[in-house]
């Protein structure tokens, strides 16, 4: 290779790389933003905000979702499975994928007493995909009864 | 390492690269149409629907397939724009005017079918989080790129430009890849690696292997027609050209 191009191909590596620290400074600064949401632990810990609209995501509890006797109101439980979970109240359309031991992103504010108050509900699909006779077919009960479909994007 | 740079010597000469591309484009189009073909009605009539998204997750065969060569043309455009500004080889700037469109349009869909699979299964077509984030940023990448060359008059300097930009680009596509693993994003992560088993049965992957497979080709014949018309254009007052269309001409005529 000829000097001319040995000092060109050398200009171009420090070229990719400064612009790759450069991202890499900006991105490891901004890390908390980039971040969609609140996983369970920080909500419980106090880091999430009180009174301004979040996001918040964890694991339904199974068992914890109550339906109001009337209207659209609906509350749950969101946890990590690592002892961290606070209540969600909601009221408007769930998700079709919403159910129990669903991974699910609220987004909303934080009540004086820790209580979300959710103004959308978005259901987190895992990568895990398999045919219906695969999952036992009962599909209400199937996400609470296996305990691999925790979804480890929570437990941060 | 000597075949290697007497490929890349040949290479530097549009005409020897055209001469020998011909049967390759016929070759391409024909297994990518097929691939796509087998992997398209496998996948979306015969694999099992999803026991929890339904038929909905058969988004998957065209979205993954799109998404992979949205990534993948970007960093072929990176490494050819190395080439074009290290040896000045004219066909690397060929080869990233003809994919920027291409790889703006795999991009396009890429992020128009994971929305349509956003809404019913996330609950909304759009969401802010680092990996649809950053592929829409590859998506202006593209964008960029064809409106860089457009707006500098001269050809040369316009190829130079365009190749700084798209090395420089490159170092979004790690960011893609790894924004699932980096950060908390909505965006699963990824149902296919190297490593790793898939993380579906072999009934729903197989026709997604084929799919990504043939997309792969399919996108490659249509950049080497593309990249065979710049040619054409680029060499349009060579004798060579000439030749070449007074045999065509010759050919349809008898």
């Amino acid at each position: 290779m000829n000097t001319q191009r040995r000092n060109r191909l050398v200009a171009i590596v420090f070229l990719l790389g400064g612009t790759a620290i450069t991202a890499a400074l900006v991105l490891t600064a901004l890390e908390e933003n980039v971040n969609l949401f609140y996983p369970p632990e920080r909500v419980v810990n106090g880091d999430a905000p009180t009174g301004v609209t979040i996001r918040a995501g964890g694991m339904v509890v199974c068992g914890s979702v109550a339906h109001d006797a009337s209207g659209l109101g609906v509350s749950f439980v969101l946890t990590d499975y690592k002892g961290s979970d606070f209540m969600v109240r909601h009221v408007g359309i769930l998700p079709d994928l919403f159910r129990e031991g669903q991974g699910i992103l609220v987004t909303g504010e934080l009540d004086s007493e820790r209580v979300f108050r959710a103004s959308e509900v978005l259901a987190k699909h895992d990568e895990n995909y398999m045919p219906p006779e695969m999952a036992g077919i009962g599909i209400e009960a199937e996400a609470c009864d296996s305990p691999d479909s925790t979804d480890p994007a929570f437990a941060s | 390492m000597g075949r290697l740079a007497a490929f890349a010597h040949r290479l530097g000469s549009p005409r020897w690269f055209f001469d020998i591309t011909g049967p390759w484009l016929v070759v391409l189009s024909v297994i990518g149409i097929a691939l796509v073909t087998v992997g398209s009605v496998w996948g979306l009539v015969f694999a099992p629907e999803d026991y929890q998204q339904g038929n909905s997750f058969r988004i998957i065969y065209v979205h993954v397939p799109t998404a992979h060569l949205a990534e993948a043309l970007y960093l072929a455009m990176g490494a050819a724009g190395v080439v074009l500004l290290v040896w000045r080889m004219k066909i690397a700037d060929m080869f990233i005017a003809v994919t920027a469109p291409v790889g703006m349009v795999i991009t396009g869909v890429a992020l128009l079918t994971g929305a349509i699979w956003g809404k019913p299964t996330w609950g909304a077509w759009w969401v802010w989080d680092a990996r649809t984030t950053s592929v829409l940023v590859l998506f202006f990448l593209y964008v960029g790129l064809m409106a860089l060359r457009q707006a500098i008059p001269a050809r040369e300097q316009a190829g130079r430009a365009v190749a700084v930009l798209a090395v420089v680009g490159t170092v979004n596509v790690p960011i893609i890849k790894y924004s699932v693993d980096w950060w908390l994003t909505l965006h699963q992560p990824s149902s296919f690696s190297l490593t790793e088993p898939p993380t579906m049965p072999a009934e729903m992957w197989l026709p997604l292997l084929v799919n990504v497979v043939g997309f792969y080709c399919l996108v490659a014949a249509v950049v080497l027609a593309g990249l065979r018309n710049e040619i054409l254009e680029r060499e349009s007052d060579t004798a060579w050209v000439r030749d070449w269309l007074a045999r065509k001409l010759r050919g349809s005529e008898a």
